[in-house]
């Protein structure tokens, strides 16, 4: 396994039509395209897909996990933003 | 057209098949890279899918009643009838993926003649695996271009490979009187017209790739007729040693 000079791929997949592209994982490929085969492989060989987006790890800016506390803890007391007080009908399916 | 004619046919697409999935499935947990390998096994596995549906259609049209794991496992070397190339050591991946550029792109052709075939199973088969073709053959000639014009030592492996395995692509376009008069019935497909088409897109590629065409003219052949490199017979041993060891094993 020699691929350390390849860059990272951050691998998102729509598992079907309407829904969002999750992520499903990373793995190394030399270009874009090298990635799009690397990731029809590795990661829709059980028919999870239908669509695949990659980008390249490096290209992802993340929160600093040290940042946690005052980031997201503020909205544990917050319950009023949830949306639980409307009734949904059944038509709309997936919010 | 004899019921006979149609098994032997079948058998030697069967053959194709199988034993170039054995020779891929070699490579599973020896890729290069981790996302190599698994591509590989993929492809590799359907092979064998399109083996299995192959013998078991043989097995339908075979007088001596077999069934098609004794079909695929149990037969003696001068039985089988893939071509040559099929069965030569994987070597390393410029050679496995050379070859599997220059028999995927021969393939989809055949099969997209096959397509129209007045056979019910073979259109219905042909069609499925187009599918499974249009992958395999993108997927050898991304790596023909990325050796051909990669660096002075991929280059040279991967043009090696191109000249070496030259001698053994004039099997795949052979037709015999078997595949001549079940062309003529619009059974089978006639591999000789594919030739044009297919060094065409060869040549476009190995343009692309930085690669010369290979000149040699002579080629090999004798796997139709059950005459096999001095390889097929280890390959054999190794696939049919669990079902010649514990006939009929089920698990």
């Amino acid at each position: 396994m020699s691929n350390s000079n390849w860059p990272l791929w951050e691998i998102f997949i729509r598992s079907k039509n309407g829904l969002a592209h999750k992520h499903a994982g990373s793995l190394h490929a030399a270009d874009a395209k090298m990635a799009i085969e690397n990731a029809r492989d590795v990661y829709t060989r059980r028919m999870e897909g239908v669509s695949i987006w990659v980008v390249r790890s490096a290209d992802i800016v993340a929160s600093a996990p040290a940042d946690k506390d005052f980031l997201f803890d503020p909205a544990n007391d917050k319950v009023y933003r949830h949306p639980t007080f409307y009734d949904i009908p059944p038509e709309v399916g997936h919010m | 057209m004899t019921q006979l004619q149609q098994f032997n046919y079948t058998i030697r697409l069967a053959d194709d098949a199988l034993i170039l999935g054995q020779r891929l499935s070699e490579w599973c947990g020896h890729g290069p890279i981790l996302e190599e390998d698994i591509a590989l096994a993929n492809i590799a596995l359907d092979y064998i899918g399109q083996a299995t549906n192959l013998y078991k259609h043989a097995a339908q049209l075979d007088t001596q009643k077999r069934d098609e794991d004794a079909l695929a496992l149990t037969r003696m070397e001068q039985e089988y009838n893939n071509i040559l190339m099929l069965e030569l050591p994987n070597g390393d991946y410029a050679a496995t993926i050379m070859r599997q550029y220059y028999y995927t792109s021969f393939y989809l052709l055949f099969l997209d003649k096959l397509k129209s075939s007045n056979d019910a199973f073979f259109s219905g088969f042909a069609e499925k695996s187009i599918k499974e073709l249009r992958y395999h053959v993108q997927h050898a000639s991304d790596w023909v271009k990325r050796m051909g014009d990669g660096t002075e030592e991929s280059h040279k492996r991967i043009q090696e490979a191109a000249n070496q395995l030259w001698p053994y692509v004039g099997e795949m376009f052979g037709m015999d009187a078997l595949e001549n008069e079940l062309a003529n019935a619009g059974y089978a497909v006639d591999r000789a017209l594919l030739v044009d088409e297919w060094k065409k897109q060869c040549t476009a590629l190995f343009d692309e790739a930085t690669l010369a065409m290979p000149t040699e003219a002579w080629h090999h052949k004798g796997g139709r007729e059950g005459r096999h490199t001095e390889h097929m017979g280890f390959l054999l041993a190794e696939m049919q040693f669990m079902q010649r060891a514990y006939p009929g094993a089920k698990w």
